[in-house]
C-alpha cells in the first residue's frame, strides 16, 4: 500500500471528529475507532459508483408540512417531575460549572 | 407450577371477557412466569408489579360493572426500553439514561391502556436501539430462548425473546433498520414494522427520526393486526404521524384472491443466505403458488447498496438526535472535575455512551461535517430516492414482496465483533425504512428438526397498505403452519 488510502481516517482525523461530537477519547480508543470507522467508510465508498446526476435528495419518506396548533394553554409538566432527572439541582435551578471565564 | 404461556392476545382477552379467567389471575401468572424464566434470557429489565396488579384489578372491576375495557382487555404487554413509560425507568439500554424517570408517557403506551392492555415491564434493547444482537445493552446481553448461547437479534431483542419464551403475548418494539423484524425472525415470532407515519413516535427516544417506527411483536398475525389497530393513528404530539385511518383487518377470510407476490432476485443471490433459509423461502413460494398466488420476478438492484446508504443517513440523524445528551438537564453527568461546560459535555458523553453509540455518533458527525457533507450525506439522500423509486416500480408489478428477513438464523453471542459484519444482518430490512413502506416478519420453520433455530419470512407492502400486508401475512402464516409453542417441548 502506497500513500494514504481514500476513505481511511487517520488518528488525527478521528480526534477532530471526536471533538466535534463532544467525545473525550484516549489513545487506545482513537486507534480502535480509526480502524473501525475506516472499514465502515471503505464499505460506504460503493456509493461513489452510482449515477445520481439530477436525482432529487430524499430526506424524509413522507411530505412534511408545518402543522400549526391552536395557541391554547395546556397542562405543563410538573417542575419536580422534570427536575428529578437533573444531575445537580440547587433550589429549582439546574447547576452547571462556570460558563464564562473558563477555558477559552 | 409456573408454566410458559403461548396463548395469543385474542385468546387471553376472550377468556377474560367471558369470565373463564380474570385479569388479576392472568397478571399474577405473568409476573410469576417472568420471575421464573426471565433470569436465563434477560428479556425484561424490570417489571411494574404493583402498578400492573392494580391495573388488572381495575379491569376486573370494569368487567364486573358490565363495561368493555377494549380489544386488549387484561392483556399483559412488554414495552421496549426506548419507549417512555411513567412507571419505572426509561434507560434505552444505556448508562447515559440510567435511572431516568420519564415525566410523560409515550402515545402508544397510553393507547394500549385505553384498549385495556396492561404494561407489565420494560424489555432490554441494544443501546439507543443501535445493534442487531442486543449485545450492546448496558444491562447485559439478551439470550435467545431457543438456544441461550445465541443472540435474540436486535435491537428489540428483549421484546422478541419475551414473546418467544412464553412470558407475555405481545411487546412493543421499534424499527429503524430492521430492529423489530430481524429479532422476530431470530426468535420465531411475528414482528410488524408499520409504514412511516402510521404510528406516533411521541415518547420514542429518537434515533433516526426519518426512519424510526414503533410496532408490535406477537405470536400471531392476527395479534399484530389487533395491536396495530390500537396504536396507529394521527397524534397531535407527532407532526409526522399520518392522518390516514388505520386499516381494519379481518383475517381468516380465506386466501386473498389474485394475490401477486414479488420475489426480488437480489434477496436470493447465490451463497447470500444459509441453505435452510433458502429452503424456507422456496417452501413458502411453493405453498403460495399452490394456493393460487401469482409469483412475479422482481428486480431491486439497490438491495445491497442499502446498507451503505443507511449507514450514512442513520448515523447522521443519530449524531444530531443524540446531541441532546450533554449531562446538563438529565442523563449521566461526569463527576470528574471539569474546568468548563464543554469539558463536562465531553466527559459525560464519553462515560455515558457505549462503543457502538460512540462509533455511530462519530460516523454521523463525520458525514455531516464541512467538506464531506456532499460526498456522503447528500449523495446518500439521492440514493435513498432511487431506492424509493425502485420499490414504487416493484409495487406496480406485485402486491407484496417476499424474501428472507435475515440471511441467517441466530448466531452465537460474540460472533460478530466487526461492526460491518453486524450491519450486514439488516441487508433485507433497511431499505424498507428508507422508503417508509411497511413490512412484517413471520416465523416459517426451523433450520434443523432437533434443537433447530427459527427462520423468518419477510413480507413488504406499499406505504399505508398494512391491510394488504397483514392479509397476505395471515394467509402465509396458515400455509407454513409454524408452531410457536414448540419451544415448550
Amino acid at each position: 500500500m502506497t500513500g494514504p488510502k481514500k476513505n481511511q481516517l487517520s488518528i488525527q482525523e478521528v480526534e477532530k471528529v471526536a471533538k466535534l461530537a463532544r467525545l473525550k477519547l484516549n489513545e487506545d480508543q482513537l486507534e480502535l475507532y480509526a480502524g473501525q470507522l475506516s472499514s465502515i467508510l471503505e464499505h460506504i465508498a460503493e456509493l461513489e459508483k452510482l449515477e445520481i446526476e439530477g436525482v432529487e435528495p430524499m430526506a424524509h419518506p413522507i411530505p412534511l408540512n408545518n402543522r400549526l396548533d391552536d395557541d391554547v394553554p395546556g397542562d405543563p409538566m410538573p417542575v419536580d417531575a422534570l427536575l428529578r432527572n437533573a444531575p445537580e439541582v440547587v433550589d429549582s435551578f439546574i447547576s452547571v460549572p462556570k460558563v464564562l471565564g473558563g477555558e477559552s | 407450577m409456573t408454566r410458559r404461556d403461548f396463548r395469543s392476545c385474542r385468546e387471553i382477552r376472550d377468556e377474560i371477557r367471558t369470565g373463564k379467567t380474570s385479569a388479576v389471575s392472568v397478571m399474577q401468572d405473568t409476573l410469576e412466569r417472568i420471575r421464573t424464566f426471565n433470569p436465563e434470557i434477560n428479556a425484561f429489565r424490570e417489571t411494574f408489579d404493583d402498578e400492573a396488579m392494580a391495573e388488572a384489578r381495575k379491569i376486573d372491576e370494569r368487567l364486573a360493572r358490565g363495561e368493555d375495557p377494549g380489544p386488549l382487555t387484561g392483556v399483559p404487554v412488554g414495552i421496549k426500553d426506548n419507549i417512555a413509560t411513567t412507571e419505572g425507568t426509561t434507560t434505552c439500554g444505556s448508562k447515559m439514561l440510567d435511572g431516568y424517570r420519564s415525566p410523560y408517557e409515550a402515545t402508544v403506551v397510553t393507547r394500549l391502556r385505553e384498549a385495556g392492555a396492561i404494561p407489565v415491564g420494560r424489555t432490554n434493547c441494544d443501546e439507543f436501539a443501535m445493534g442487531s444482537s442486543t449485545e450492546t445493552c448496558v444491562h447485559g446481553p439478551v439470550r435467545n430462548p431457543w438456544n441461550t448461547e445465541r443472540v435474540p437479534g436486535g435491537s428489540s431483542g428483549g421484546s422478541s425473546a419475551a414473546v418467544a419464551a412464553g412470558l407475555v403475548p405481545a411487546t412493543l418494539g421499534s424499527d429503524t433498520g430492521g430492529s423489530i423484524r430481524q429479532p422476530a425472525a431470530l426468535c420465531g415470532c411475528v414482528g410488524l414494522k408499520p409504514s412511516y407515519g402510521r404510528v406516533s413516535r411521541y415518547g420514542l427516544v429518537a434515533f433516526g427520526s426519518s426512519l424510526d417506527q414503533i410496532g408490535p411483536l406477537t405470536r400471531t398475525v392476527e395479534d399484530a393486526a389487533i395491536m396495530l389497530d390500537v396504536i396507529a393513528g394521527v397524534d397531535d404530539h407527532d407532526s409526522t404521524s399520518a392522518p390516514e385511518p388505520a386499516a381494519v383487518v379481518e383475517l381468516g377470510g380465506g386466501f386473498p384472491e389474485g394475490l401477486r407476490v414479488g420475489i426480488p432476485r437480489q434477496y436470493r443471490e447465490p451463497g447470500a443466505n444459509e441453505p435452510a433459509v433458502e429452503r424456507e423461502v422456496d417452501r413458502a413460494i411453493a405453498l403460495l403458488r399452490e394456493a393460487g398466488a401469482e409469483i412475479v420476478d422482481i428486480d431491486l438492484p439497490l438491495t445491497e447498496t442499502g446498507i451503505s446508504t443507511y449507514y450514512v443517513i442513520a448515523p447522521a440523524e443519530a449524531s444530531s438526535n443524540l446531541a441532546r445528551y450533554d449531562g446538563i438537564r438529565y442523563g449521566h453527568r461526569s463527576t470528574e472535575p471539569s474546568g468548563s461546560v464543554d469539558e463536562l459535555y465531553a466527559r459525560s458523553r464519553s462515560e455515558g455512551f457505549g462503543p457502538e453509540v460512540q462509533r455511530r455518533v462519530m460516523l454521523g458527525t463525520y458525514v455531516l461535517s464541512s467538506g464531506y457533507y456532499d460526498a456522503y450525506y447528500q449523495r446518500a439522500l439521492k440514493v435513498r430516492r432511487l431506492i424509493k423509486n425502485e420499490f414504487d416500480r416493484a409495487f406496480e408489478q406485485c402486491d407484496v414482496l417476499l424474501g428472507p428477513t435475515a440471511p441467517s438464523t441466530a448466531f452465537e453471542l460474540g460472533a460478530k465483533p466487526d461492526p460491518v459484519a453486524m450491519y450486514l444482518c439488516d441487508i433485507y430490512t433497511v431499505n424498507n425504512n428508507m422508503a417508509g413502506i411497511c413490512g412484517i416478519s413471520i416465523p416459517s420453520g426451523t433450520d434443523t428438526e432437533e434443537d433447530g433455530l427459527p427462520i423468518g419470512l419477510h413480507l413488504q407492502a406499499q406505504a399505508f397498505d398494512e391491510k394488504m400486508l397483514l392479509e397476505a401475512a395471515g394467509a402465509l402464516e396458515t400455509l407454513v403452519g409454524f408452531e410457536c409453542s414448540s419451544l415448550e417441548k
